[in-house]
């Protein structure tokens, strides 16, 4: 075919050429590391406001007040970078599948890809774990910054810092993906009440779980909390001297959260899109 | 003949979907095919599960020899879909949604680049090219889902309702639009619940209500099967019933019903029977409310195959 005839078909015979699932897989990430960049500033703003403020009361204030003890600020970073990760990452895929599957059925023309269903999930979901290490990656500068410095802090471990941050915010992307499909849109409001809060708080984010030994019951319940995870894995990556969880084990449990939520989350958007 | 219900796939696409009932079709390689019916007849449901978008609970269905459901790759493949609403992807402008489009397609971006500003050209919104999808018209947003249903250059085109909620103007530039993508050779799909837009653009109709096929023609061959005359529907007051025996044994009555208030009549002299079904009915102490004629049409069709109207 010439270019002189652009709008004409394919002639009947020959059948579309076969386009490779990665080269899909990669046009939809493009599309969504574009809307992305358009959306930066705001995306920042959105999810890193909260561990921010947080930061600024208990990483900075409460020390200058003497309310707490030198230590707590190398045991609150980690926690803190665990908290912005984990929030981009599930409201980077959560909030558009809402949109999307509620109302403006926009993501229609990636349904319509020449890809199985699951794989536009997917991307989505890895979409949503690069959102949450560009977070981590926004905040930890800004951490250092306002809490001054922090002896503890190490970059002995840096790629064991990245592959937390990697796991954390695919697991919790993936998580995303499971609410924001599952969850009917007028209960989005209840997600964050109902389930993140929670998690937030009882994620270890704020005290180390070794913490908790004060208070048992809530030291083995708080292992159903994915965010636990994440939270000790980042102590034990950039903080190793604050007490903290093996690395092992904080890999093996986000292996097991990230292939439980990727499971739920890629079946749950294939209910939602296939009608 | 695709026409044959139960006959074997000739065509491009075949639908059998039980859930609809039954809608047994075959529609042929490179011909512009209507479905026409009221809303809730099934068609929106038919369209979504050609285009994989829908799953159905039985039956087949094939595009290009694609089974919709275990291939539903192959079939996306070969399809480009104009929705019923359009929906844009907002985060891009105008020509990234194009652009992306054909990226999923694994078009090169400098063929895509191209292509999209062709596309738009042709459908009169090159002005729209870096536009928010926000800040267009809901005409040019319609076009925008013909330009991205077209970049990928299907051989087969599902078109929802298209129409729908445009002006005039832009209707009628929407089927100049169509008319040259079927003279282009492609196959286009339409639903659609406007009599007079099957009328014009289809090669051939079917028909449906409730999910159930009515009838398979061309639209020539419809309104000839359309019952003779001029409908005349005269609404009463009271019930229709007790007069319809009477207004039948009037000069020029083809045919009458009563359907609660409704008294239909198909009169070979046109309008002019109208005083005399007035009087009749009047004699009867119903009074009358509403009065339509309408010349033999597809509309008659599907009123006389219904009793009820398209709209």
């Amino acid at each position: 075919m010439t270019s002189a005839v652009a709008t004409a078909p394919a002639p009947i015979v020959a059948e579309p050429t076969t386009v490779p699932v990665s080269a899909v897989f990669l046009a939809l990430l493009r599309r969504d590391i574009r809307v992305a960049r358009k959306e930066l500033v705001f995306f920042l703003v959105r999810t890193t406001m909260q561990p921010l403020l947080f930061l600024v009361v208990f990483g900075y204030l409460l020390p200058k007040m003497n309310f707490v003890g030198n230590g707590y600020q190398a045991a609150l970073l980690p926690g803190i970078l665990a908290v912005s990760l984990s929030l981009s990452a599930i409201q980077s895929v959560a909030l558009p599948m809402v949109q999307d599957f509620g109302w403006t059925k926009e993501i229609e023309d990636r349904l319509l890809a020449p890809v199985p269903t699951r794989v536009v999930a997917a991307e989505k979901i890895v979409a949503g774990m690069l959102q949450g290490f560009i977070a981590a990656a926004f905040v930890l500068p800004i951490a250092r910054l306002v809490m001054g410095p922090i002896a503890e802090l190490t970059w002995t471990h840096a790629g064991a810092v990245i592959v937390v941050v990697l796991l954390g915010s695919l697991a919790f992307s993936a998580l995303g993906m499971w609410l924001g499909t599952a969850i009917a849109p007028q209960q989005i409001g209840l997600m964050f009440s109902v389930i993140i809060a929670p998690m937030i708080f009882f994620g270890c984010a704020y005290y180390p779980w070794r913490g908790l030994d004060a208070v048992p019951v809530m030291k083995y319940l708080v292992l159903v909390n994915p965010m636990v995870y994440v939270s000790e894995g980042m102590r034990g990556a950039l903080t190793p001297t604050v007490p903290h969880m093996s690395l092992a084990v904080v890999g093996v449990a986000l292996l097991i959260v990230t292939s439980v939520f990727w499971t739920l989350g890629i079946r749950s958007f294939y209910k939602r899109a296939i009608g | 003949m695709g026409a044959a219900p139960g006959g074997p796939p000739p065509g491009v696409s075949r639908g059998e979907i039980v859930a609809l009932q039954s809608l047994d079709l075959a529609v042929k390689e490179g011909e512009f095919f209507g479905l026409l019916g009221p809303n809730g007849a099934g068609k929106t449901t038919t369209i979504g599960i050609l285009t994989t978008r829908v799953k159905a609970t039985s039956g087949t269905a094939l595009v290009g020899n694609a089974d919709v459901t275990t291939q539903p790759v192959r079939v996306r493949q070969r399809i480009g879909v104009v929705p019923q609403r359009p929906n844009p992807d907002r985060g891009l402008n105008a020509i990234e949604n194009l652009q992306y489009h054909a990226a999923y397609f694994g078009i090169p971006s400098a063929r895509a680049t191209t292509r999209a500003h062709e596309l738009l050209e042709q459908l009169g919104i090159a002005d729209k090219a870096s536009a928010k999808v926000d800040e267009m018209s809901g005409g040019q947003q319609q076009r925008l889902m013909i330009a991205r249903a077209l970049i990928h250059e299907p051989r087969v085109i599902f078109l929802d309702e298209p129409t729908v909620g445009l002006d005039p103007q832009t209707r009628l530039a929407l089927w100049d639009i169509l008319r040259s993508l079927h003279g282009e050779g492609r196959t286009i799909v339409m639903t659609t619940h406007y009599m007079e837009e099957a009328d014009k653009l289809c090669d051939r109709v079917a028909i449906v209500d409730r999910g159930e096929l009515l009838e398979l023609d061309t639209p020539e061959a419809l309104k000839s099967r359309a019952p003779g005359g001029t409908l005349v529907e005269v609404t009463l007051s009271g019930n229709a019933s007790e007069a319809v025996d009477h207004v039948r044994t009037l000069e020029g009555v083809l045919r009458a019903e009563a359907k609660g208030p409704v008294l239909r009549v198909y009169s070979d002299r046109g309008g002019r029977i109208v005083s005399s079904v007035i009087q009749i009915a009047e004699e009867r102490g119903a009074t009358v409310t509403n009065i339509s004629l309408t010349e033999p049409s597809l509309e008659t069709l599907f009123v006389a195959r219904t009793g009820r109207k398209l709209d």
